[in-house]
C-alpha cells in the first residue's frame, strides 16, 4: 500500500492505495466519480480519458501512485456553479450524445485540445479525439459541436 | 408553415446533460450493499467435452462466497424459439466455442473473483471442430449439436412467382457470389448487471439491456418464479446495436450466485469477453442469380444464403427470414426463390445487428444491379428508379407499401451530388491515370417500421399527469442511446402543449412500466408512439372534460398549447396548463389523471414457413450515394463523402435523425472497409479494439449530408416511420458500388482492405478480366 495525495477538481484527496491500481480504479471506486468510463481497460478506446497538468490522459492505463500532487481534472470538475461547460453545452445542443459512453473521455479529449489550442482546424479536432472511440454518432457532431465552442470563443474571452 | 410546436425542430435529448456532466448511470457505475463481485470461467477450446469440473480449490480461497457450474441450472435451456432452445446458461456438458461459459464465481472483489476462476480445473476431452459453414454440412463433420443433422441450425425457403420462367424470359441473367463477413455491434460498454436476490423467490436485477423484457422473461423462466418477483431495473443503456437483446451467461449467474450467497452479485465483462466470445453480426457467404429484361426491368431473382451461425441457434430462424424476404425491396421483382442454410460452427454465435440479416442480402443485391447496369449500358440511377418501388405496391411476398419516397430519395441524393456531371469528371481523370482513383456508387434500402413478430409485439405505455401539471412517462421501450426517450418526451409535450422539460420519460421497471418486447426492428418511435398518443389522448380528455366544465363550453371546442389549455374560437378564455391539472385533482372528490395505451401492428402475421405476409405496419425508403478515393500507390480507400436519403414519414427531431444517419454510415463504413473477426481456428485473432479496427474520427468522411424525404405515412406517429437502421441496409452497398465505379473492380468479399484492393489492381493490370467480380 501507497500513501497518495490526489489532486482532483481542485479537491486534495489523501488515500492509501494498492500500488497497483489505476487512477480510474481510484476515480470510480474510492471517490466516486464515475464519469470516466471504463471501455476497453488498456489504452484502445479513450472513454477513460481525464485531464492531468494539462495533458489529456488514459487514467485506464495510469497508475495511481504516479498522480502524487498532479492536477486531475474530470468530467465532473467541468460544469462550475451549476453552468455548464461550453463544451458540455456544445454537445448538448449539437446532438453529439447519444448511448453517451464515450461522450464524458471525449469532451476531455476536447478540452484539452481547446485550452491549448483555441482556434484548432476540423483535422486538429478530428486528431485530437481519434483516440475516443464512438459507434453511435460516426464524429460529425461532436466535431460540430466541438469546432462551435472553439469559433464562439472567438467573440468571448474567457477560460476554458 | 409547422403544425408543430416541438416536433420537427431539433430538440437536444432529454439524457443529454445527464451523460455530458457524467451523471449518467450505466449499469457498471452501480453499486447496491453487500455487493459480491462476479467473474466467469471460459472455454478454452473449441470444442470439447466437459468430463469433470473441480471448483473446490476456488472454494476455499479466502474471499470466495459461491462458485457454480452448468449443472447448477438443472438443465434449463434457453433460446429463440421453442425448438431452438439449444443455450445453457453455462455448459453443463460440452462447449461449443472458444469463450463458452462453462463456471462461475462470486467473491468479495474482482481480483478475488479473477483468481478464482483461475483455480477451477475443467477436465475436457477435445473433440474435433469445425469453422466453416460449408464444412460443418457436409457428411462427416463433426456433429456440434446431438441429434442436429449436418449441423444446420435453422433453415428458411422461400418461392414466389415463377423465378424459371421468368429466367427464360430474361434478355440477361447474371450469377455473382458475394461473402459478407463477422463484424461487432460495437458497442463501448460491455455487458453488465447487477442481481439481488431476496427470498422468498425474489429478485431485482439491473443490467445493460436494450430490450429488458427478455431477462424478465428469461430469468422468470429459468428459477420458476412468477414474473411479477422479477424485477428488471433497466440503467442507462452504452449502446446496443442488437448485441444486447439476449438473456446472457453473466445474467443467469448473477442471479443463481445471488441467490446462493444471500449477497447483490455484479458481473462485468471486459471488452475483451465481447470481442472474443460475444455475439456478432452473421456472416453470410451470398449467392446471387438474377434475371433482367433489356431494359433494366428486374424479372427473378434466385438466393442461396449459407449463413455462418456459430455455435448456438439463438435469433438465428428470424436473420435467415429477414435476410431474404427483405429481398422484395427496395425493387419491383416479381419472382424470389429463396433458400438459406444457418449452419452451427464452433464459433461465437451470430445474432441480430442493425439492420438484421437485411444488410447482408442487399449488399449482395445492390451490388449486383450494378454489375447488371454496365452489363446492360445503364445508369446506377437509371437502373434504380426504373424498378424502385411505389406507394401502394404489394409485394411478390405481400408486403403493402404504404408510404414510399424511394424515387425522391434516389433524385435528391443523386441531385444533390451532380451524379452525372461527377461521374463524368472522375472518368475523365482517371483516364489522366493519376494516383488517385475517385468514384461515385449509389445503393438503396427498403425497411421495416416496426417489426411484427410472433407473440406479444405490441408496445405499451403508461402516462401519469401531476397534479402541478409535469407528466412522468412510463413506457416499455427502452433508448440503448438512439433517442427513444427524447422523442416520447416530445411526443408528449406536443400532444400536452406544454413544454420538453415538463415531461420525464422513465426509464424501464418491470415492476411499474408495462411489458415491452424490446428496442429492435425499429420500433420505437413506430410502435411506442402510436401507444403513447393513446396514453396522452385519454389523459388529455379527462383534463379536457374538466376545463370544459369550467370554461362552460364542450371539450371538442378546446386546444392545448402554450401550457394552457383554451377556447379554439377565443383564445382568451384560458386556463394554465397547471392550473388545470390542479383543479383536475380536486375536481369532486378528487381526481387522478392517469392514461395508458398499447399499440401492435395492425397485419395478420406473416406465414413463417412460407415467408408470405408483412413483417411491419410499414416500410422505409431511402438511398444513399458515397464518393470515394482509392490510392492506387497504397490500395488505400478513403470515403470522402456520404449523402443519406431517406423517407422516414415525417421528420420528428432533426438532431437524432442525422445522428441515427451518421451512425449507420459509422457502422456501414466499418464493415465496409476495415472491421472483421478475425478466426483461426476457433480463435478470435483481434480482440482489441486496438486490432478490430472500427473507424476513427479521422477516417470519417468529412462531408456526411441527410436528406429527409416526408411522405407521411398513414399509421405511424404523425406520419412517421423508421430511421434508425434502415440506412445502414445500404451503406455497404453504395461504398462497395463507388470502389466499383472508381476502379472497374467489383469487391465482392467485404471487408475491402488494401491488401484486397491492391491484389486486384495488379491482377486488373496484368490482364485480368476487365471489371470482373473480384472474389478475393
Amino acid at each position: 500500500m501507497a500513501d497518495i495525495t490526489l489532486l482532483v477538481n481542485g479537491i486534495k484527496h489523501s488515500l492509501k492505495v494498492k500500488e497497483n491500481v489505476t487512477l480510474l480504479q481510484v476515480l470510480r471506486d474510492r471517490l466516486g466519480l464515475t464519469g470516466a468510463k471504463v471501455g476497453c481497460d488498456c489504452g484502445d478506446c479513450g472513454t477513460c480519458t481525464v485531464i492531468v497538468d494539462g495533458e489529456p490522459l488514459l487514467s485506464c492505463i495510469a497508475l495511481a501512485v504516479e498522480m502524487e500532487e498532479k492536477a486531475i481534472q474530470t468530467i465532473e470538475g467541468l460544469a462550475q456553479d451549476g453552468q455548464l461547460h461550453p463544451l458540455q453545452q456544445s454537445f448538448h445542443e449539437h446532438g453529439a450524445v447519444q448511448c453517451g459512453f464515450c461522450t464524458p473521455g471525449m469532451i476531455m479529449s476536447a478540452k484539452a485540445l481547446l485550452d491549448k489550442n483555441p482556434k484548432p482546424t476540423e483535422y486538429e479536432v478530428r486528431r485530437a479525439i481519434s483516440g475516443n472511440s464512438c459507434r453511435c454518432t460516426g464524429y460529425d457532431k461532436p466535431v460540430k459541436a466541438i469546432i462551435a465552442v472553439a469559433e464562439s470563443r472567438s467573440h468571448t474571452k474567457g477560460e476554458f | 408553415m409547422n403544425e408543430f410546436s416541438i416536433l420537427g425542430k431539433p430538440t437536444p435529448r432529454v439524457d443529454g446533460i445527464a451523460k455530458v456532466t457524467g451523471k449518467a448511470e450505466y449499469t457498471a457505475d452501480l453499486s447496491v450493499t453487500g455487493m459480491l463481485y462476479g467473474q466467469v470461467l471460459r472455454s478454452p477450446y473449441p470444442h470439447a467435452r466437459i468430463l469433470s469440473i473441480d471448483t473446490s480449490r476456488a472454494e476455499h480461497l479466502p474471499g470466495v462466497r459461491g462458485v457454480i457450474t452448468g449443472k447448477d441450472f438443472n438443465g434449463f435451456r434457453h433460446g429463440f424459439m421453442v425448438h431452438t432452445r439449444d443455450e445453457s446458461p453455462l455448459a453443463p456438458d460440452k462447449v461449443r466455442f472458444v469463450g463458452d461459459e462453462v463456471a462461475a464465481v462470486a467473491a468479495i472483489d474482482p481480483d478475488i473473483a479473477q483468481e478464482a476462476v483461475e483455480l477451477i480445473r475443467v477436465e475436457y476431452e477435445i473433440l474435433p471442430a469445425v469453422f466453416d459453414p460449408e464444412e460443418a454440412m457436409r457428411e462427416g463433420a463433426p456433429d456440434i449439436h446431438d441429434h442436429v443433422q449436418r449441423n444446420i441450425s435453422t433453415e428458411m425457403h422461400m418461392n414466389f412467382g415463377n423465378v424459371e420462367a421468368a429466367f427464360a424470359q430474361a434478355d440477361h441473367i447474371r450469377e455473382d457470389r458475394f461473402f459478407s463477413q463477422s463484424v461487432l455491434h460495437g458497442f463501448l460498454e460491455s455487458h453488465a448487471c447487477i442481481a439481488k436476490y431476496e427470498e422468498p423467490g425474489k429478485f431485482t436485477f439491473w443490467g445493460s439491456k436494450q430490450s429488458p423484457y427478455f431477462p424478465y422473461r428469461n430469468l422468470a423462466s429459468a428459477f420458476k418464479v412468477p414474473l411479477s418477483n422479477v424485477r428488471v431495473i433497466q440503467p442507462c443503456v452504452g449502446g446496443g446495436f442488437g448485441g444486447k437483446n439476449d438473456t446472457f451467461a453473466l445474467d443467469y449467474c448473477a442471479v443463481l450466485l445471488s441467490q446462493k450467497t444471500g449477497h447483490p452479485v455484479k458481473f462485468v465483462y471486459d471488452i475483451e469477453d465481447v470481442l472474443m466470445a460475444g455475439r456478432r453480426r452473421h456472416p453470410m457467404n451470398i449467392f446471387l442469380k438474377t434475371g433482367v429484361k433489356k431494359d433494366g426491368t428486374l424479372l427473378a431473382t434466385e438466393c442461396k444464403v449459407i449463413a455462418d451461425g456459430g455455435a448456438y441457434t439463438a435469433v438465428g430462424p428470424m436473420t435467415i427470414y429477414l435476410a431474404g424476404t427483405f429481398l422484395t425491396l427496395p425493387y419491383k421483382l416479381p419472382n424470389l426463390k429463396y433458400d438459406a442454410l444457418r449452419a452451427y460452427t464452433n464459433k461465437p454465435v451470430s445474432v441480430a445487428q442493425r439492420g438484421h440479416g437485411v444488410p447482408q442480402t442487399r449488399f449482395a443485391a445492390d451490388c449486383q444491379l450494378d454489375l447488371i447496369a454496365k452489363d446492360l449500358g445503364l445508369d446506377p440511377v437509371e437502373i434504380r428508379l426504373k424498378n424502385a418501388i411505389e406507394p401502394g405496391h404489394v409485394t411478390v411476398n405481400k408486403f403493402h407499401i404504404s408510404s414510399c419516397g424511394l424515387k425522391e430519395t434516389i433524385n435528391r441524393a443523386s441531385n444533390l451530388v451532380n451524379w452525372k456531371e461527377r461521374r463524368a469528371e472522375f472518368a475523365k481523370e482517371r483516364e489522366q491515370g493519376g494516383r488517385y482513383l475517385r468514384g461515385l456508387g449509389l445503393a438503396c434500402n427498403g425497411f421495416m417500421s416496426g417489426a411484427r413478430l410472433h407473440g406479444h409485439t405490441a408496445c405499451a405505455i403508461i402516462v401519469k399527469i401531476h397534479e402541478d401539471g409535469t407528466v412522468s412517462v412510463l413506457p416499455g421501450a427502452t433508448d440503448s442511446g438512439q433517442g427513444a426517450e427524447t422523442v416520447l418526451a416530445t411526443i408528449t409535450a406536443e400532444l400536452l402543449g406544454i413544454a420538453v422539460k415538463d415531461v420525464h420519460v422513465s426509464r424501464v421497471d418491470s415492476f411499474l412500466t408495462p411489458v415491452d418486447p424490446g428496442s429492435y426492428g425499429s420500433r420505437v418511435t413506430s410502435t411506442a408512439g402510436p401507444a403513447l398518443m393513446i396514453a396522452v389522448g385519454k389523459c388529455k380528455d379527462r383534463l379536457a372534460e374538466v376545463a370544459a366544465t369550467i370554461l362552460n363550453i364542450q371539450p371538442d371546442k378546446l386546444d392545448f398549447k402554450d401550457r394552457k389549455v383554451y377556447v379554439k374560437e377565443s383564445p382568451e378564455k384560458a386556463i394554465p396548463f397547471g392550473k388545470l391539472c390542479r383543479l383536475t385533482y380536486q375536481h369532486g372528490s378528487g381526481q387522478v389523471v392517469i392514461g395508458e395505451g398499447y399499440f401492435g401492428q395492425e397485419v395478420d402475421l406473416p406465414n413463417w414457413d412460407t415467408g408470405e405476409g408483412d413483417v411491419a405496419n410499414t416500410y422505409t425508403f431511402g438511398s444513399q450515394v458515397a464518393e470515394v478515393e482509392v490510392d492506387r500507390e497504397t490500395g488505400r480507400i478513403k470515403l470522402q463523402r456520404m449523402v443519406v436519403g431517406h423517407d422516414l414519414g415525417k421528420m420528428l427531431n432533426p438532431l437524432i435523425v442525422e445522428g441515427q444517419h451518421d451512425g449507420s454510415i459509422y457502422g456501414g463504413m466499418g464493415q465496409a472497409l476495415y472491421e472483421e473477426c478475425l478466426n483461426e481456428d476457433g480463435m478470435t485473432l483481434n480482440p482489441s479494439i486496438l486490432d478490430y479496427k472500427m473507424p476513427t474520427s479521422l477516417d470519417m468522411p468529412r462531408v456526411m449530408e441527410s436528406i429527409n424525404v416526408e411522405t407521411n405515412d398513414p399509421i405511424g406517429p404523425f406520419g412517421a416511420k423508421e430511421s434508425a437502421e434502415g440506412t445502414q441496409v445500404s451503406t455497404v452497398p453504395a461504398i462497395v458500388n463507388a470502389i466499383y465505379d472508381a476502379t472497374g473492380i467489383m469487391f465482392t468479399d467485404l471487408p475491402i482492405t488494401p491488401e484486397k484492393v491492391l491484389r486486384a489492381l495488379e491482377k486488373k493490370e496484368k490482364g485480368g478480366a476487365k471489371d470482373a467480380p473480384a472474389g478475393i
